[in-house]
């Protein structure tokens, strides 16, 4: 590897984590506009117009404010809670393909960070450090309200880990590559994998749901129990980085969606419109974008619509109806896929 | 399928430092810009607005260290799925392939189905 395609690659490390950075950003003012269309409201409008300078206006609040440290908490696990959690929800995106390449001047330039071929359990691996941030940042508080909310989210994440493994079996049996760019490429045009397997699709949905925290699995945060939940102790820019990384997850979680189940930055009749590769490139980004931005819509949707789960409703869906489920799609697909072989 | 080679992993490099020169940037100028005043009333973790009785760190109920445990467990066995599913397409002419995860996922079942019935998962 020689030393343009290593800037490049630093290059495009640093503007897609500028581009994650930006949208989680512009999401807490999208769920708040969301939020207050569904609630007949008008929602923020006094910073710049339509309150469009809202999150940059949030931004400076949080760096601004003052930052508490309790005294019986362990103080430095108080600092780490939130850097993790910042950490890992920063580094998920590096083995999404975002687009197909670009060649400029005979160079074929990926829009992939990284395309490693253990592709989406680096992904796995990334969420599962999460819950480290959260158990962190609660046990270090020493508050009750903290301690409870982090059990819970520790619980909840991992038990809905197990099923979102299990879910993603049948798509990793039928592209027979675990790396999210082949995954992609097999789903050329409209053949994308949510047709073939909408019970996985559905199984995935689900635990991304519930793997990013949002409602109705919102528990580790219910506001009417537990105050603030594992971050009820936070102030300043680290309660920024846990509402902050909440918003990058769910931009990762919808693009990991996206490009799994309703074909990345493929679109139909990709090939027919005669352009060149260059645009066709550019035009599935932006079918991908809109993809994720699509998903992320719906991650607001529902939380606006659907109130939050009791405990022991989460847990029997987690264990008691989705994993099942999962494994019998498993065996499903097997064989459906021995029969047509044979 | 592409060979594995440790120069691909270069990039996550790059993206891990950005991150970490991320976190700490955010960390220190929030550190640096925001007020300090402290008190003994204020420096007290919040609860009530009564005075915080005894330790946060008390016993919890046993149900959630039952289901990390069996988070350790059925992970594994996700894990172990992996590489079977991955070559699952190739060895599709291959009858005992199937049967095997079958054999598999039928003690994995067992398993499961004990722990319901011991009620490990039961919250009420």
């Amino acid at each position: 590897m020689d030393i343009t395609i290593l800037i490049y690659q630093a290059i495009l490390v640093v503007f897609i984590f500028s581009v994650s950075l930006f949208v989680a950003m512009y999401s807490t003012y999208a769920e708040r506009k969301v939020a207050a269309f569904m609630q007949d409201r008008i929602g923020p409008d006094r910073a710049g117009p339509f309150g469009i300078l809202q999150p940059l206006a949030d931004g400076v609040k949080m760096f601004m404010k003052e930052e508490f440290i309790p005294n019986p908490s362990d103080k430095f696990l108080f600092v780490v809670g939130p850097c993790v959690a910042m950490f890992t929800a920063c580094i998920s995106s590096a083995v999404i393909p975002w687009g197909d390449s670009l060649s400029i001047n005979g160079h074929i330039l990926s829009l992939q960070v990284a395309d490693i071929n253990i592709g989406i359990l680096y992904v796995f691996g990334v969420v599962s450090m999460g819950v480290y941030g959260i158990m962190i940042g609660g046990w270090a508080s020493n508050n009750k309200y903290s301690m409870i909310g982090a059990i819970r989210a520790s619980s909840q994440l991992i038990s809905y880990e197990i099923s979102m493994g299990l879910a993603l079996i049948p798509i990793v049996m039928m592209s027979g590559s675990i790396s999210l760019k082949t995954i992609v490429e097999q789903q050329q045009g409209i053949h994308w994998n949510v047709f073939v397997q909408p019970l996985s699709f559905l199984i995935f949905l689900i635990c991304a749901f519930a793997e990013t925290n949002r409602t109705p699995f919102d528990l580790p945060e219910c506001e009417t129990e537990l105050i603030g939940g594992f971050h009820t102790e936070y102030s300043s820019m680290k309660l920024g980085f846990y509402l902050f990384a909440e918003y990058i997850n769910m931009f990762v979680s919808s693009a990991v969606m996206a490009a799994l189940y309703f074909g990345g930055y493929n679109f139909p009749f990709i090939h027919s419109l005669g352009l060149s590769h260059n645009a066709v490139t550019l035009l599935g980004v932006g079918f991908f974008f809109a993809k994720i931005f699509a998903f992320i819509f719906f991650f607001m949707w529902v939380r606006w619509t659907i109130p939050r789960f009791r405990y022991d409703q989460l847990m029997k869906l987690g264990w008691k109806i989705l994993i099942p489920l999962a494994i019998l799609n498993i065996l499903i697909t097997g064989a459906l896929m021995m029969i047509k072989a044979s | 399928m592409a060979t594995a080679n440790p120069i691909d992993y270069l990039p996550i490099i790059i993206q891990f430092i950005v991150a970490i020169g991320f976190v700490i940037f955010g960390m220190i100028g929030s550190h640096l810009l925001g007020p300090k005043k402290h008190s003994k009333v204020k420096d007290d973790s919040f609860e009530c607005g009564i005075e915080a009785q005894g330790n946060a760190r008390l016993p919890f109920n046993v149900k959630y260290f039952l289901t990390a445990i069996l988070f350790v467990l059925f992970d594994v066995e996700v894990i172990f799925m992996y590489p079977w599913a991955v070559n699952f397409r190739d060895n599709l002419g291959n009858g005992t392939w199937f049967w095997e995860m079958i054999l598999f996922v039928v003690f994995l079942m067992l398993g499961f189905l004990y722990i319901i019935k011991k009620g490990a998962l039961d919250w009420d």
